[in-house]
Formats: structure tokens, sequence, C-alpha cells
């Protein structure tokens, strides 16, 4: 099985269209800022409900994001936070909605595993595992009928590969030629599993092409640079006509499946191991390596970062919390 | 389509290919999807001509691949198009009921309406054609109890056609339940529509209010007309939105409330009808509210076990006149 073409970071470094570095860097730090503070906001209660950080795999949100024009489409997961605010959604918006309140995207109708703005082609976050991958399909497929050249992408784990909706949604976007990007971060845990214990290939790439015959690559998830280039090429795939990619981004999840997961099956080596290579480290010594900034401006604009998240925190605790009465609204459009 | 000053007689099955027809020539983000139905023309012929007539880019087929193609239908929904998807049985929502219960039925309302799903989940029950256990069920009140779905269930012709018109037309998610013990049944387009969310009253009485839909419309007509008793039959056209009240007005005027369906009794819609009938009418019912299902057991492929379970008009005729007889 030697199908798989693996994007060498160092090759994308050569690329003529160089990566945005300082932009990939803004981003990731905007993320891991939300997520740091999300993660203590739900330790301290502040935050009800289910909460899934995507600490350690922000590199990948980045990366895809800024290879995305406004209007293309995203669906993406439970843990899906990264990827939201790397398309553009408002921050203040975000955490608000985390926090239940008025100002949310949702109303606070919809909370941390549903945050969307279909006004910038986020079409939602999901607590289906799985359950966003036929619905970026039928994106692509308004995309494509429409004539419209919006691509349309689907982020999921390696865990969502073995529901059946992926396979479904992988054929239908192949048989139909559909602009979709298949982004599957394989951050190694389905949940509390070892992913390689549920299945005997493990490369979802090749499992894609050898199943599906789709063009699949996979890509080192913790360097953002590497994934904004993978992505630029499917998206200039998909937007030739090409048919449909997937692209298996490998990370790891910091965190537990939830806040609070205390992961009693990971060892510490691993995740040392994969603590070394924060994407944020990464792409901060790439930058520094290339001149492109300082250390001390990326650490401006880390601390940049975590000042707009305490604003945000901060005007979500004093937003209001929705009125009884809207419970019952939003069922149905008139 | 003729366009006689007189009105259009057709068949049930014929009006819902000139209802999605209709949808397609007047909408062009309209798209009808499901397996067999483009080139096929469907496995009931129900599709017929549709893909010569609007291309196999718009009369779209799909794999065998339930959750796949309706989680995309409902993904399409959301980003412009107005699918028409067909489930070719309503058994099989058994295998894509994700897309149907947990997103088109849930997006809407937690993106605070951002998210608008205009979809019509298009499908078909009936017993009494030996089908067997996974190709009989009527399901709608499975459907009806999720919120965020409308459920729409023709019993005649021209609904056939008038409710999925307006089914596509609706911003919200619709299931359209066609009952195949139908299709060939003849009748007449009317001229100016009943609104979806609208009742029928379809035999004027003044002793008993069979509440109905679907196939056991045409049952309880029937039975109407052979029954000693004075029976009104209200076609409820739809479960959601239910009409509940043009029911509360004829009960409260006969004091006896009958709801009859196909589906299983224990836990169906008519349960909810006369639960409400009760809860309204309580002093005005003569005698209790009375149901009429199947019992609650598989639905058996041979014919003679089928028809033990099967509802028939005969039944409500003979209840009726019961509870006319009591009070």
């Amino acid at each position: 099985m030697t199908h798989t073409t693996t994007t060498d970071p160092s090759e994308a470094a050569a690329a003529p269209a160089a990566a945005p570095l300082l932009d990939l860097h803004g981003t990731v730090a905007l993320i891991r800022a939300f997520e740091t503070a999300v993660s203590a906001l739900y330790r301290d209660g502040e935050i009800p409900g289910f909460v899934h950080t995507s600490l350690g795999q922000e590199g990948v949100a980045a990366g895809v994001a800024a290879a995305l024009r406004p209007d293309d489409y995203l669906a993406t997961t439970h843990r899906g936070h990264g990827h939201v605010l790397a398309k553009g959604a408002d921050v203040d918006a975000m955490m608000a909605e985390l926090f239940g309140k008025v100002t949310g995207l949702g109303r606070g109708k919809g909370g941390s595993m549903h945050v969307a703005d279909p006004r910038i082609g986020i079409l939602g976050a999901n607590a289906i595992v799985g359950a966003g991958i036929p619905l970026i399909v039928g994106a692509a497929l308004s995309s494509k009928l429409l004539k419209q050249d919006r691509v349309a992408v689907a982020f999921f784990g390696e865990g969502a590969v073995n529901q059946g909706s992926f396979h479904e949604a992988v054929n239908l976007a192949a048989i139909w030629d559909l602009p979709a990007i298949f982004l599957c971060e394989n951050n190694l845990y389905a949940e509390f599993t070892d992913s390689s214990t549920m299945t005997r290939v493990g490369s979802v790439a090749e499992r894609t092409i050898g199943g599906y015959g789709v063009h699949a690559v996979t890509v080192d998830g913790n360097d953002a640079a590497a994934v904004h280039a993978a992505t630029t090429e499917a998206v200039d795939r998909c937007r030739r006509g090409e048919g449909p990619v997937l692209i298996e981004a490998m990370t790891y999840r910091w965190h537990g499946h939830y806040e609070g997961d205390g992961q009693p099956y990971k060892t510490e080596e691993e995740a040392t191991r994969w603590r070394d290579r924060d994407p944020l480290v990464v792409l901060g010594a790439r930058i520094v390596a290339e001149g492109l900034a300082t250390r001390e401006e990326l650490d401006a604009v880390e601390r940049a970062a975590d000042e707009r998240i305490e604003q945000a925190v901060a005007a979500a605790r004093a937003a209001d919390l929705p009125a009884g009465e809207e419970a019952y609204e939003h069922v149905f459009g008139a | 389509m003729s366009s006689a000053p007189e009105l259009t007689t057709t068949r049930y099955m014929h009006a819902i290919n000139a209802g999605m027809a209709d949808v397609l020539e007047h909408d062009p983000t309209a798209v009808v999807m499901g397996i067999d139905v483009g080139v096929g023309g469907g496995i009931f012929t129900v599709t017929k001509g549709l893909a010569e007539r609007f291309g196999t880019d718009r009369v779209i087929d799909t794999p065998i691949s339930e959750m796949g193609y309706v989680g995309a239908a409902v993904g399409a929904a959301m980003t412009g198009l107005r699918p028409i998807v067909e489930i070719m049985f309503m058994d099989f929502l058994g295998v894509c009921l994700d897309p149907i219960m947990n997103q088109a039925a849930k997006l809407r309302y937690m993106t605070a309406g951002a998210l608008e799903i205009p979809i019509v989940f298009r499908t078909q029950t009936g017993s009494g054609k030996s089908a067997g256990a996974q190709h009989s069920q009527s399901l709608e009140a499975m459907v009806a109890h999720i919120p965020g779905l409308k459920v729409v269930l023709p019993g005649t012709v021209t609904d056939a056609k008038d409710l999925l018109v307006q089914a596509a037309a609706d911003p919200n998610p619709v299931v359209y339940v066609e009952n195949r013990r139908l299709y060939s049944m003849k009748g007449t387009l009317d001229d100016d529509p009943l609104p979806l969310g609208q009742a029928r009253v379809a035999v004027r009485g003044d002793d008993v209010t069979v509440v109905t839909w679907g196939q056991m419309v045409r049952e309880c007509v029937a039975a109407a007309e052979a029954s000693s008793a004075s029976i009104e039959v209200i076609d409820l056209r739809s479960l959601v939105p239910l009409d509940m009240a043009t029911v509360l007005e004829s009960a409260s005027r006969t004091g006896r409330l009958l709801v009859v369906h196909e589906a299983v009794q224990d836990f169906g819609a008519g349960a909810e009808i006369a639960a409400r009938g009760a809860e309204e009418l309580f002093d005005l019912l003569r005698v209790p509210v009375r149901r009429i299902g199947a019992p609650s057991v598989p639905m058996p492929f041979t014919p003679t076990l089928e028809q033990v379970l099967m509802p028939q008009g005969e039944a409500v005729a003979r209840t009726a006149e019961a509870m006319v007889a009591e009070g």
C-alpha cells in the first residue's frame, strides 16, 4: 500500500505560495487562548454542559481554514471550537454561546457542540460522531449543481471513520465528483479508546484510497504550514472539478475526550512526546528561524490573543441569559 | 396536465408524480434524490419520466446508502437546494434516522434560525400486500414525536399532489407519507387546495366523529356510508401541525370521538388525539374516546394473518354504532 502521498513539511516550506505563517501563528494562538480559557471556565462551573477542547490540535484548524474562502463550507464535530474560530466566527459570540447567553451564535440554544454561522459557511459543530460528513457532501452537491465554485470541508476524527456515515458519504462524493474535502484529524484516540485496536487498517488515507478511489494524503497535523499546503492543493483540485480529497492530519489531543476525563488510557511518555511537538512552538520556531518575526513579537501576539479571549469572557459573563419565551422560538420557520 | 375547466381526474401515484414535476418545473433549486428514482423511475414507478424531463442532475439516483444520501440531502437543503428525498419504505427510517431526527429536525432551533432546512422526506407505507414485517410499518407517530418535523399523510388524490407541492414550498423539514395501497386510487385534483395543517371534513355526520388519515380515510368514508350511525369523517391530512380545532369542533357537536389509524394502536398518534379530546371535551363527550389501530404485533407475511391484524372499515362502522348505543 504505497498510494498514500505524504506531504513533507520541508516541501511546504519551499512552496512558492508561501504559507502565511504569521497568520497561522495568530490563529493557533487565538484557539490556544480560547480553549485554555474554556477548560478553566468549565472546571470552575461557569460553562454548563459538556465541553471538548482541541488543545494540541490547533495547527489543523488554522492550516485548513487559511486555505478556504469565506464562502466555502465547513462542518465539524463535538471538538469544533478551533475550526469554527479559524473559519472566522465572532469570538465574542462563540464564547457567549458556550456560556448559554443570548448574545451567543445560537442565542444559547446550541452550546459548545453546536456553534454555527452559515453566513460564513459554517454549517455547525455536531454532537453526533460522523454526522457532519454527509451534510458536507450535500453542501458540495449544492455547490456543484448551483455552479457556485464553493468547496465544502468536513472535519472528523479517526474514530468517525468506523461510522457508516463516513463510508457512505465518501462514496457519494466520489461517484458524483463533488468538491468535498474530508479532513480527518487523527488524534489516535476514539474517545477513550486507542484507535489502532478498532481497525486492521491504521491509515485512514489507505482505507479511503483503496475503498473508494478517492485521492488521499497524510500530513503532519501539528505543522500548520504543512496542513495549509495540503489543503490548498486539495482546494485547487476541488475547484478544478477533479473530485473529493481526503486529508489525514496526524495530531494529538492534549486533554481528555471531554474536560474532566483523566485519560488513564494514555501513557505519560506518549503525551510528553506529542507535547514536545506543540503546534504553536513548531510554528513559532519556524517563523523565528526564517526571520519573519522575533520571539518577542510572537510573544506579544500570544499575549494579545489571551487578552482578546479575556475580553470575550468578560462580555459573555456580562451578557443576558435568553428570556424564557425564547425556549419556544425557532422550532419552525414561517 | 389538462387545462379543461372540469376537475382533472387522475390516480394517486400520478398525482404524486405531477406534484414533483410541478415543483421541479417551478423551482430551479428543487431536486429529487433516492434509490432508483432516476433512470429506473422508482420501484413503484412514482418518479417515472422525471429524469427524462428534468435530467439526471436534478432527479438523482443514489447508492443504497440511506444514511449517506439522506444526510447529503439535508446538507444540500442547508445550502441552497430544496431536495425531495425518497426513503423507499418507511421501515428504512431505521437506517437513516440520524439526518432526519438529529440534523434536519434540530439545526434550525440550535442555530436560532440561522440554518434553514427546506426538505421533503418522501416515503411510503402500507400493510395488506404481504410485504412482511420490515416493509409494512406505519411509523408516523415516531416522526411526529420528534420536535422540528412536520408530518403529512395524503389520503386523497388531490392531497397526494397538493401536500407534496406545499411540503416542498415549506421552509421546514416535512415527512411526506404515501400509502402504497392508494397508488392506483382514482380521484380529482382540486383547483383550490387546502393549506398544509388544515384538516378536511370528508363526510358530514351527527353521531360520531371519526378522526383518521392516510389509507384509513378511504376505509372510514366507506364505513360512514355503510353504517347505521351518522359518522363524520375527519381526514387530518397532517399530524404536525395537528388541526385539533376541527376535531374538537366536530366532537363537541357529536359528543363521540373515535380515532382510527393503520399504525399499531399502542403509543400511536391516536393516543395523543384521544388524550387531547378527553382533556378538552370531558364534559361534552357522551361516551369515552375510542381508538382503532393494529395490535402491537409485527405484520405477518401471509395474507390471512395480515388480515387478522389490519384495521378494517367494518370495525369502524361497528364501533361507531356501539358508541351510539352506549350513550
